[in-house]
């Protein structure tokens, strides 16, 4: 009897305040981005009385001279260089890692702890971008979330390669193949689960980046979708509903990502975490 | 790390392009080669090694665009005099401590509650998940319109019940703990994902042998669910307050450390000096913060950890 009363009264009360809580702000994003300017600029939490998402959306898109579209044309380079090459990296010392036991091992677990915890000196970081010259540039931004993002994936990669066998290993080895070949062509492939997580969760977390942006990618012409919808604040207060829209846009791709991979980020970050 | 390259890669070499001559490759390296840490190892040095390292040695100096002049401590000095660099330091505990906390117990009590049987399970779960992948800039624009004090949406519908609502970012006793809230609010569900995940590995057997016993709820909550829970805990507690002593983008979207200073954090602070053409103060504030947080963090967790394994 009161197991019922609880499993229904519980339940709805809490999805009415979730929805409230959690799914309310979005909708007032999506309103506001479909209102036209003066509807938009009273900040109500109404239905648009016309709706001009898509308009607007396209407005927000030729903003000055097509800079959204750059935007998202850098931060997707941004994102998967970034990704893949932590990935790979990320994989062979997590598999090194966990498979000898070398003298190193103590050296390089303390090194990705500290990665994990302590915060990167930036101004530093500035200077030795510029004597790489690398600063203010896009492949300068993918080394840095590169260095920044392998702690995280070497652990993942390092609890999972455990759990494969090492016969696997002896019989690769047995057959042939050397170092190269044993990592890339057998062990790499059976890596492939945790490889969709580590993908899925950087993905996201360098994509929504704004600090790392702000502070090795500054300026307009090639700035990443973060730093553009920043700058846009500053630039037109004015039109509340293209800063939604934009907003909107770019809201929608780790969206898609939650949609497809909720199982991958779920596990990706709560078990990165416990390890953490 | 350089060492190793000697040795490793010429043994790689050998080994992957001859193949078929088994007597040869007898007394070969490990199957493991050390040297797969050097790629990684080239980027975490130089990219991250390297400048941690420096930064030291720069938060001595006065250091602009053009000169680098060794200045000993005068840039710590400063730090703890000026009041707005003060308030920084401090507020960065009240944000990281208000936050982590809050983290903790919400995301304690959600992940209990969403462990039980109700319906619309699934769906609060990814619902209070969302915030947590939503670009963080997203999330400080959309509620510093939301908390605007002139006819933002929060105070229009505390004004229709007769509160006046106060003025979220702009009252400069309150912008803090505002834009606390919004961290909150946005990483509640990180916090209750693992809780939940903790409450999973909790065996069921202890629940349904408390009661056999006629334990309470309560008491089966305190003597059961919690101590069996602290893993996620100390996960819990270290992650928000790791992120939490750094935080910046949400502080510098929404209020952008003002008014004046008082919503400034060591993350903000560090930014603004590096703005201001100040690169040698900006990195003593960089080192303020790598102490605060090693200070904070390696003892609670060396301290969260041990006490784990006595139990």
């Amino acid at each position: 009897m009161r197991n019922t009363a609880w499993r229904w009264g519980g339940g709805i009360v809490a999805i009415a305040l979730a929805l409230f809580v959690f799914v309310v702000p979005f909708l007032f994003i999506v309103f506001t981005a479909g209102k036209t300017q003066a509807e938009a600029s009273a900040l109500q939490f109404t239905p648009p009385t016309q709706w001009v998402l898509f308009d607007n959306i396209v407005a927000v898109l030729q903003n000055r001279d097509y800079l959204l579209v750059t935007a998202f044309v850098n931060s997707t380079i941004l994102t998967v260089g970034a990704v893949s090459i932590m990935v790979v990296l990320g994989a062979m010392v997590g598999y090194v890692l966990q498979r000898r036991k070398s003298r190193w091992n103590p050296l390089v677990n303390s090194l990705v702890l500290a990665g994990l915890i302590i915060p990167p000196a930036v101004v530093p970081t500035i200077w030795v971008l510029q004597g790489l010259e690398l600063f203010k540039t896009l492949p300068g931004l993918i080394a840095v979330h590169v260095a920044f993002g392998l702690s995280f994936c070497i652990l993942l990669f390092r609890a999972f390669v455990a759990t494969i066998p090492r016969e696997l290993d002896e019989a690769a080895i047995i057959d042939g193949a050397g170092p190269v070949k044993l990592f890339f062509r057998v062990i790499f492939p059976l890596l492939r689960s945790v490889i969709v997580t580590v993908i899925v969760v950087q993905a996201v977390f360098v994509f929504s980046d704004f600090t790392y942006a702000l502070y090795f990618l500054p300026g307009d012409e090639n700035a990443t979708v973060q730093l553009t919808t920043f700058n846009f604040i500053s630039q037109s207060v004015s039109s509340y509903n293209l800063l939604f829209a934009d907003v909107l846009l770019i809201t929608i791709p780790p969206l898609i990502m939650y949609i497809f991979f909720q199982r991958q980020i779920v596990a990706g970050m709560t078990s990165g975490a416990v390890k953490g | 790390m350089t060492t190793t390259t000697a040795p490793g890669r010429p043994a790689t070499g050998t080994e992957s392009t001859s193949p078929p001559s088994p007597g040869r490759r007898k007394p070969m390296k490990s199957p493991y080669p050390t040297w797969f840490f050097i790629p990684a190892g080239v980027f975490y040095v130089v990219l991250f090694l390297v400048p941690t390292v420096a930064s030291f040695y720069f938060s001595l100096t006065r250091w602009t665009l053009f000169s680098v002049e060794f200045i000993g401590f005068d840039n710590f000095v400063r730090f703890f005099q000026e009041p707005q660099l003060v308030q920084g330091f401090i507020n960065t505990f009240i944000y990281a401590f208000l936050t982590s906390g809050a983290k903790v117990v919400l995301g304690l009590l959600l992940g209990v509650f969403l462990s039980s049987q109700i319906i619309g399970r699934g769906f609060l779960r990814a619902t209070i998940f969302f915030p947590v992948l939503v670009s963080t800039i997203g999330v400080g624009i959309l509620f510093k319109v939301l908390m605007d004090p002139f006819g933002g949406p929060i105070n229009e519908s505390l004004a229709a019940i007769g509160i006046q609502g106060p003025g979220w970012l702009t009252d400069p006793s309150l912008a803090l703990i505002s834009v606390a809230l919004v961290d909150i609010w946005k990483g509640v569900g990180l916090a209750t994902l693992i809780y939940i995940a903790g409450m999973v590995a909790i065996p069921q057997e202890y629940f349904e042998a408390s009661k056999v016993d006629g334990a309470s709820a309560w008491s089966t909550f305190r003597h059961i669910t919690l101590p069996l829970l602290r893993p996620a805990t100390v996960t819990v507690v270290l992650l928000s307050l790791i992120g939490g002593l750094r935080s910046f983008d949400l502080i510098w979207s929404m209020t952008g450390g003002g008014p004046g200073f008082t919503s400034d954090v060591l993350a903000s602070v560090i930014y603004k000096q590096y703005q201001a053409g100040f690169f040698g103060l900006s990195t003593a504030g960089n080192v303020v913060l790598f102490v605060v947080v090693a200070a904070i963090i390696f003892p609670l967790s060396w301290w969260l950890n041990r006490k784990g394994d006595e139990s």
